[in-house]
């Protein structure tokens, strides 16, 4: 039982749920790496059968790595931590934005999108996630006009491609903070 | 002539003379005058050691073996296990009293550690808008996919269940800290009554079992066949079973044993180790199906079924499911022959529920016996996580637990019923066994141990979803 205290900055993540997430870290690391891979989260059924499941997988390889450890487990984890009222009230604007902020939560769906990471969602990226939520359900024509349709809605500048900012704003009636919240149990 | 056999003897009896390479008689008297010290120290502990031995033996004999013979009990294992509960009882109160209130965690297995919404796919979609497709969608899967990752119902059947309170054995030791030292001299007392006192006894009593049971089925395989057989063989069966169920202290309640599987149909049951087989056939004997193994596990393969027809494969013909079917249609058409014992989850699970029953079982046709069989962990974790431990290893630990306890529930017989496929039968008869063990039920493949989920299921979901935001035809 780990009794360190890990120091993670910006996740403010409870020492009680982060036992809990070294706990499952240390049950989905098969065979005892020290880190988890691709295939560790593959082999979560529930996660295999999800249509984004290969997207989400991929969110924890940033930056074109094959390994994650535990701090980067928990950064991702980290965006899903409900927003508790203490987090609005102390902000110190010095201080980076913790990574369940509203803003942090969109930016984490915006790159479920974004398969190059270039800070656009591109009409052919769209395309791309779509087929992969879909399978082989949807006929190519009808999920190009869905594409098209969602990229045009949300496009204000009119660059064919649907940026940061344009996301935010298309989604500024979300309860963004409730859809994307896990509240681990004490 | 006479001198040859006189120096063959002197050979055979080791004296520590060098006279063996004169030839001459010798006069074969007591050689302990003349031979060091420590020597004869060494034959008197050996005669000790012979005496203990004998008596020992003698003991396993008389309390042990013979009344397994006629299926009898002495009271000496409910004696122990009354000793058991109270010890564990007690422990627990310690425990219990010892913990701060606060660092009680939840260990239940049941309880999810994330607060779940278990709305389906539609509920959990439709925001604020028509049911086309929309760039908040992927909040739900995100969301469902992070969920999986935190906790999955699966990942954790495969590995031993959490106790709520520590059972004084160390493996279990998780989130216990030290609490006082009564419980420590308790726990070390344990530990020596069960690895000096209780292993010993129980590798014995496993090791007489197994040679008994090969060496009774070899014997009772020369028979011609006959009525008389089969009752030998059945005797065989049923005595070596029991005495390999006392090595482990196994306490075995069969509830309702006016539905024990008959001859000439298939009994079906949940697998949490390869003991599941053996307290099975305690009570009853059936044919096994099975791949034939190598060394040990082959010997008594080999042996056993000289005695009674089971049903071994071959690697080879494993895979080919037309033979496989075939031969055990074979089987239960002849009404004289043993129930067949299937496992269809087709691999170990851990005994808090029961996973996908592969539906090859409940193609053969006749009647299924369903059979749930539920160990309380309180006494000993029966669980096999293969690859954890392996067989050796396993067996080591289940002899070094206090006792194997459980419930065998047998339930009513059951058949398929017209226009029911394969598949809905098979989720029926894992459906009654689940509600009767207590276990939850789970869609899922116990083959999800070792290998990925299949793309069917994703398929799935994929058209689940597809439906939503293409089935309402309103794409402009």
């Amino acid at each position: 039982m780990q009794k360190r205290r890990l120091h993670l900055p910006h996740h403010k993540v409870s020492q009680a749920s982060l036992l809990r997430l070294h706990h499952r870290f240390r049950a989905l690391d098969r065979n005892k790496k020290g880190y988890l891979s691709r295939m560790d989260l593959q082999q979560i059924g529930a996660l295999a059968v999800n249509p984004l499941g290969d997207r989400i997988i991929e969110s924890f390889f940033p930056d074109g790595s094959q390994q994650v450890d535990f701090p980067g487990f928990v950064r991702v984890l980290a965006h899903f931590r409900p927003v508790e009222d203490e987090d609005t009230e102390t902000q110190d604007p010095k201080k980076p934005e913790p990574l369940n902020s509203r803003r942090n939560k969109l930016h984490y769906a915006f790159q479920l999108y974004d398969l190059d990471r270039d800070g656009k969602i591109s009409r052919h990226e769209m395309l791309q996630v779509l087929r992969l939520m879909v399978g082989v359900q949807v006929t190519e024509e009808q999920l190009e006009n869905i594409a098209d349709r969602t990229v045009q809605e949300a496009d204000e500048d009119g660059d064919g491609a649907v940026s940061f900012v344009e996301f935010t704003k298309s989604l500024e009636k979300m309860d963004v903070e409730q859809k994307m919240s896990i509240r681990i149990l004490k | 002539m006479g001198e040859v056999s006189a120096g063959l003897g002197a050979l055979l009896l080791e004296l520590p003379r060098d006279c063996l390479g004169t030839g001459t008689a010798v006069a074969l008297g007591p050689p302990l005058r003349t031979s060091p010290e420590w020597v004869r120290r060494v034959m008197e502990g050996a005669e000790l050691a012979g005496k203990i031995l004998s008596t020992w033996l003698t003991l396993v004999l008389g309390f042990i073996l013979l009344p397994s013979v006629f299926g009898v009990s002495l009271g000496i294992s409910e004696i122990y296990m009354k000793i058991l509960v109270k010890t564990l009882e007690w422990a627990t109160i310690r425990i219990e009293k010892g913990t701060p209130k606060e660092s009680i965690l939840k260990n239940s297995a049941s309880v999810g550690i994330i607060q779940r919404d278990e709305s389906p796919m539609e509920k959990g979609l439709s925001g604020l808008r028509g049911r086309d497709f929309e760039l908040s969608d992927v909040f739900y899967f995100s969301k469902k996919g992070l969920e999986a990752i935190v906790e999955d119902e699966v990942t954790q059947r495969f590995s031993s269940e959490e106790l709520v309170s520590w059972n004084l054995l160390t493996r279990t030791n998780v989130n216990f800290q030290y609490i006082s030292l009564r419980l420590t001299m308790v726990w070390v007392l344990g530990v020596i009554v069960r690895y000096c006192v209780l292993l010993p006894l129980r590798v014995t009593l496993a090791f007489i079992g197994i040679s008994l049971l090969v060496i009774g089925t070899t014997l009772v395989g020369q028979l011609p066949d006959s009525s008389l057989k089969n009752w030998l063989s059945e005797l065989v069966h049923l005595t070596c079973c029991r005495i390999c169920v006392r090595s482990l202290s196994g306490t075995i309640h069969y509830h309702n044993k006016q539905y024990r599987p008959q001859k000439g149909g298939i009994c079906v049951a949940n697998h949490t180790s390869p003991i599941d087989v053996l307290i099975l056939t305690t009570d009853g004997c059936y044919a096994m199906v099975g791949q034939v193994h190598g060394g040990l596990m082959g010997i008594i393969q080999r042996a056993m079924v000289k005695a009674c027809p089971h049903v071994w494969f071959e690697r080879s013909e494993m895979k080919d499911r037309h033979l496989v079917t075939k031969r055990l249609k074979e089987h239960i058409a002849d009404k004289k022959k043993l129930p067949i014992l299937i496992f269809p989850e087709g691999t170990c699970i851990n005994n808090t529920s029961v996973m996908m029953f592969k539906k090859g079982s409940f193609e053969i046709g006749g009647t299924i016996h369903p059979v749930a069989i539920k160990y309380n962990p309180q006494f000993g974790d029966a669980f096999w996580n293969s690859s954890k431990y392996n067989m050796v290893s396993y067996l080591l630990r289940m002899m070094t637990s206090w006792a194997i306890v459980c419930d065998v529930w047998y339930m009513p017989p059951m058949t398929r019923e017209e226009g029911e496929d394969a598949v809905q039968f098979a989720n029926r008869v894992k459906s009654a066994i689940a509600i009767q063990g207590g276990l939850t039920e789970l869609p899922w493949d116990g083959g999800l141990k070792r290998a990925k989920v299949k793309d069917t299921l994703k398929e799935e979901q994929q058209k689940n979803y597809s439906k939503m935001i293409v089935g309402n035809g309103s794409v402009s």
